[in-house]
């Protein structure tokens, strides 16, 4: 299956999946809002130029703001994420040219901890932007707080599920410099 | 002027960046203000499409319950039928003007309007429902749209099929309502902490309020019919600063399994907004 390919069929899943199914889910509790689909971004191929990263984040946010009826607050925590992405992976990645051996981040491609820091480092980002924006108007920095830390945690859960579930055998490139 | 050329070239990926973050921002607030916002009709009509399949297979899931409030509802209606009042002959017995019948059309208020509900979120702090009867089906925005145990929302956005309505469960949403006894009159705001209630704001400490006491609509919203059941007082937050009463109220609808509402059609809305337009201009 080509990259291209893949990546469409990803873009619609994660949307529907979001939509119809963790939004549809009754609260836990005040501060988590369950987020799983920002994880398309994070598995975007390395080879993507950088405006492109931004291009595909905002458009991926902003057709999931169409569903939830709040254009502009996904697109813009998603166009956050894909742009700061190539600095993260620039920081993280650990042996020389992995980015060019392999197609996209993975736990293969990049090994456990840095993986998992890059990870971490994007969810965080994309809740408190998006926490930020949706509570702009309604103060409370404890509220915040809380909603950012308990929403990270239980993305960071529901990634680690997607991972073991879903795991993305990587093949290693050679020649392709 | 090559100076800039180069510092555009150097530095675009962030300025492209920024220009997006400022498009989607502009967007989230003129949207948050006004309820518009780009593409909203195209996408409003496409997703509703999508969300119309997706019930489709959800619907035989609630058909149990829906069913069950249905016929509450019709059994509730069913009581109010005039032959279920018959008064004890007497000379002074009241007859039903006729007449009157005939006539009603042209004082007929408020027109109800069927409508299924296709896509419905309860978990975030926006929380809108898409309606299946748009624009091409007499639904207009600022139309009070009601459940079968009480009401629901208001109608802001309207596409050629579809219309989204936001929700009691919506950050900016606001209703004048009443309570059953006394009559005193507030404001139903939600404040994003839990979707099982709502609060009821600006009731005078001196209005008789006790726990389980029935919240109504007021003929003064305009948007809904007078007396139609919002929901029972959960609670009262205690608040000595205060000179009204905040309270915590459970809404009678059952925002997890609606999938039937009714779309109120206010005929003479125009003519109210029209004049009360005219009285603040006068005022200014």
């Amino acid at each position: 299956m080509s990259e291209l390919l893949k990546n469409t069929i990803r873009f619609i899943l994660f949307i529907l999946v979001q939509v119809f199914i963790l939004f549809k889910m009754p609260p836990l509790h005040r501060f988590i809002t369950p987020y799983l689909y920002y994880l398309f971004i994070l598995w975007l191929p390395f080879s993507l130029s950088r405006a492109g990263l931004t291009v595909v984040g905002f458009i991926f946010g902003l057709s999931l703001d169409y569903f939830s009826k709040t254009p502009g607050l996904h697109a813009a925590a998603c166009t956050l994420i894909a742009y700061v992405r190539p600095f993260v992976i620039g920081l993280l990645i650990s042996q020389e040219g992995a980015d060019k051996n392999y197609i996209s981040p993975s736990i293969v491609s990049m090994g456990w901890a840095p993986y998992a820091t890059y990870v971490i480092v994007l969810t965080f980002l994309h809740h408190t932007w998006l926490v930020l924006l949706e509570w702009m108007s309604f103060g409370s920095f404890l509220y915040f707080l809380g909603k950012v830390i308990a929403s990270t945690a239980v993305s960071l859960l529901l990634v680690l599920l997607t991972e073991l579930l879903f795991f993305r055998k990587q093949k290693f490139r050679t020649n392709t410099i | 002027m090559r100076n800039v050329f180069l510092f555009i070239r150097r530095h675009f990926n962030f300025l492209f960046f920024l220009v997006l973050q400022i498009v989607s921002l502009s967007f989230l607030f003129r949207y948050n203000k006004f309820h518009e916002a780009a593409f909203m009709n195209v996408s409003t009509e496409l997703t509703g499409r999508i969300n119309e399949k997706y019930n489709g297979i959800e619907y035989y899931f609630q058909l149990k319950r829906t069913n069950e409030s249905l016929v509450k509802e019709n059994i509730r209606l069913r009581q109010l039928l005039k032959e279920n009042y018959e008064a004890p002959d007497s000379n002074r017995r009241l007859v039903m003007d006729t007449i009157r019948v005939d006539s009603a059309r042209s004082i007929l208020k408020y027109n109800y309007l069927e409508a299924k509900v296709v896509g419905n979120t309860t978990a975030l702090q926006f929380n809108y429902l898409t309606i299946h009867r748009g624009f091409a089906q007499q639904v207009r925005p600022n139309m009070g749209v009601v459940g079968p145990q009480g009401i629901v929302g208001t109608v802001v956005n309207v596409s050629e099929n579809y219309a989204t309505v936001m929700s009691l469960l919506h950050r900016q949403y606001k209703v004048v309502v009443k309570l059953k006894n006394g009559a005193e009159r507030g404001a139903i705001e939600w404040d994003g902490l839990s979707p099982l209630f709502v609060t009821l704001k600006d009731i005078p400490k001196s209005a008789k309020v006790a726990k389980g006491d029935t919240v109504l609509t007021s003929q003064t919203s305009s948007l809904f019919p007078a007396n139609i059941m919002v929901g029972t007082v959960y609670d009262i937050v205690p608040d000595n600063a205060s000179n009204f009463y905040t309270l915590k109220v459970r809404p009678a609808t059952n925002f997890f399994n609606i999938e039937y509402v009714y779309v109120i059609d206010n005929m003479q809305f125009e003519e109210q907004k029209r004049i009360e337009d005219s009285t603040r201009k006068k005022v200014q």
